[in-house]
């Protein structure tokens, strides 16, 4: 508890103590009894008496402030002085549970948060110095001792580690490092000490990049949001005007009658009506639940930019993603070996793989890795040789006495040698040995691991269409797409294309329906920035991406989509909640108020109680 | 140009109501106010001077909410 808030605690204790000995204390002086009764009175409730008066001197009349100070003063006028003084106890237990209970998720999310290292290392005559990370100029050779944060990002001069990233991803995946690797700020060095170069000052790094991004996140308000802003502005003094109303209105039609006016009892009813209308359970729970989503969702990896955009993600209806580098990996992989009779999987790998040893071409990369990871053996020089490559075709190789030819259809044909055409979808690679042919091998870009089930979790989570847009030719893409369940193909797009085609999208689609882009940021800016929602994907160490995106997923993997989005859906579940909850509880008890079946006791639950069962509810967006 | 300040408020009516004070003083050209981080942005308009600028949006947020705070 802060020293503000223990202050209150003192003087609600002290003046709940007071009432309690005051009501039992018989006096039958009323003025004693005023007298005695103001003294809790005065202690509990005199900041708000006098925010109440700035208020008016200053042109804010209705406030809460207002609501409470006349509620309570009219209640005391009335006689009504246990009532009076406990309707300002409870305003004032209600009020620090509020701002104890938001204090603490807001310390809470902060601390899921916190990436920020407090200091850098550096060696000055051997021995290691703490500095601010500010302070650190660019080229500084910083030391990283095992258990601390990088702060700064970096290249490794010395030293050998395992980094975690799971402050910044979200998933705690320990990355090697050695001597000329790059480092990102966040990280946690787990093992080994570590001397880093420094290649940024601290404020350009990632670590305070993201930082900023997410402390600024709350600025960008939802529409939910500001629609309580507004609301509470005008609800507040429409409630004070009612009250007023339904103080002054009953009494004077029953004179006008001839009957008892009756004005105590209207005028206790006005009262309870006030204290049943405080806002506050909207005004606080509703930024409360943005703030815990934004928060729950950066622990998962996952860095929302706004409110707005939280709000925006649970109403996607479409989803469209890029191929390569978002639900495929980029990379070529070996994904079918055939070789023809009489020749094993593994020897035609090493034909083929010998006979590119010495292109660096993708596919040569990944004929050598394939080799490597098969056989576990390395590739040997010495048996290679006269190499000769013919420029779109293949290469042609003498390995340990055979010649050996390797490359597409069209290398078969020139040499005029029948070859089989493969029922898979890939690039082919055609090997002969000695004017044999002795198979093909099929190299393909990888779909990742988890890009089926982010796709059905994207579907589970109220998303209408996946549409996929790639630069690959069709049946390619069509294969990709069949084996994810993506809806929609579209193939051979140049960049512009996709921008078009998303923007033929954003056209067709429903006005309450949002379209999100998720690509991994390199060359998709512009249609990132076209998308109602641009997700960017794999942004350790892209500033682009996170400067260009809405959403950015720490890592690479697709099935963090749907985690945002389930984040998104609970988030705005319990928004609504709240507002309905909170509603309907107030709306029931002033019309119970104002033809008096709800006395005070009910009005004072009305406001506390609702207040603090919304802020709890509004917690559990933390958890997810 | 473009600056952030700490401040320290009870609830989140008020800090709309300091977002509203601070977009009403001359020199501002947007403030917005973010009630969970306690943070308060402001845009000043050009060549406006930041700490007189700064004195009367303090000064205007205390007359709608008189017991914030804004750490300049």
């Amino acid at each position: 508890m802060t020293k503000k808030q223990k202050k209150v605690l003192v003087r609600i204790i002290v003046s709940a103590v007071l009432v309690a000995v005051f009501s039992l204390i018989p006096v039958n002086n009323p003025y004693v009894r005023l007298a005695l009764f103001l003294i809790p009175y005065l202690i509990i409730g005199y900041d708000i008496l006098r925010k109440a008066v700035l208020g008016i001197v200053n042109g804010q009349v209705f406030d809460e402030n207002f609501l409470m100070a006349l509620a309570t003063v009219g209640a005391i006028i009335l006689g009504e002085y246990v009532e009076g003084t406990a309707v300002m106890l409870f305003y004032q237990i209600g009020e620090l549970f509020q701002s104890y209970a938001v204090g603490k998720s807001r310390r809470n999310i902060s601390a899921l948060m916190d990436i920020r290292p407090d200091y850098a290392n550096i060696e000055q005559d051997g021995q290691l110095e703490q500095v601010d990370p500010d302070d650190v100029e660019v080229g500084t050779v910083i030391v990283v001792q095992p258990g601390e944060k990088v702060p700064i990002d970096g290249v490794v001069v010395g030293g050998t580690s395992t980094l975690n990233t799971s402050a910044l991803t979200g998933e705690s995946l320990p990355r090697e490092v050695q001597e000329g690797d790059e480092v990102i700020s966040g990280c946690v060095n787990l093992i080994g000490l570590l001397r880093i170069e420094t290649t940024k000052e601290f404020g350009e790094s990632t670590v305070s990049k993201i930082l900023d991004l997410v402390e600024n996140s709350s600025m960008k308000k939802s529409r939910s949001e500001n629609l309580i802003t507004r609301f509470a502005k005008y609800y507040t003094p429409a409630v004070c005007i009612g009250a007023l109303a339904l103080a002054v209105l009953p009494p004077v039609v029953n004179l006008m009658m001839g009957n008892p006016a009756g004005w105590s009892q209207w005028v206790i009813r006005a009262l309870t009506t006030l204290v049943i209308s405080c806002p506050c359970a909207l005004v606080i729970s509703i930024p409360l639940s943005f703030f815990g989503g934004i928060g729950g969702a950066s622990s998962k990896g996952v860095l929302v930019k706004g409110s707005n955009y939280l709000e925006a993600l649970s109403e996607t209806k479409y989803v469209v993603c890029d191929k390569t580098g978002t639900l495929t990996k980029g990379v070529f992989e070996v994904t079918h070996i055939e070789a023809a009779e009489g020749l094993d999987a593994d020897e035609l790998l090493e034909m083929a793989a010998y006979a590119e040893s010495y292109s660096n071409h993708p596919i040569s990369r990944s004929l050598k890795d394939a080799y490597g990871k098969r056989t576990g053996k390395q590739i040997d020089a010495g048996r290679v040789c006269d190499v000769e490559e013919i420029s779109g075709h293949g290469v042609s190789a003498v390995i340990d006495g055979r010649k050996v030819s390797a490359g597409n259809a069209k290398f078969m044909k020139m040499l005029d040698i029948a070859y089989t055409v493969p029922q898979n979808i890939g690039t082919e690679v055609h090997v002969a040995v000695d004017g044999r042919y002795a198979g093909y091998i099929l190299i393909s870009d990888i779909v990742k691991p988890n890009a089926g089930a982010a796709i059905a979790g994207l579907k589970a989570a109220g998303v209408r269409q996946v549409v996929m847009l790639t630069g690959d030719a069709g049946n390619v893409a069509e294969a990709v797409a069949a084996e994810l369940g993506v809806d929609v193909v579209k193939s051979e797009l140049l960049p512009a294309d996709k921008v078009a085609e998303v923007e033929r999208l954003l056209a067709s689609k429903g006005e309450k329906e949002r379209l999100a882009f998720v690509g991994d940021g390199i060359n998709d800016a512009p249609v990132l920035s076209r998308a109602d929602i641009g997700i960017a994907m794999g942004a350790l160490g892209s500033d682009a991406a996170i400067e260009a995106a809405d959403i950015v997923l720490m890592d690479d993997d697709p099935a963090k989509i749907a985690i945002a989005m389930n984040i998104s859906r609970k988030t705005l579940g319990i928004v609504h909640q709240n507002i309905v909850f909170a509603l309907v509880v107030k709306f029931a008890c002033l019309g119970l108020g104002a033809v008096g079946f709800v006395n005070m006791w009910w009005a004072i639950f009305a406001d506390v109680g609702v207040m603090i069962i919304a802020v709890l509810n509004a917690t559990r967006t933390l958890k997810s | 140009m473009k600056k952030t300040y700490k401040i320290e408020v009870d609830c989140a009516a008020c800090a709309a109501k300091m977002e509203e004070a601070a977009n009403r003083t001359n020199g501002v050209k947007e403030a917005t106010v973010a009630f969970m981080p306690q943070k308060m942005k402001v845009e000043f308009e050009e060549g406006a001077d930041v700490s007189a600028v700064m004195a009367e949006v303090l000064k205007n947020c205390k007359k709608v909410e008189s017991d914030c705070e804004i750490f300049i």
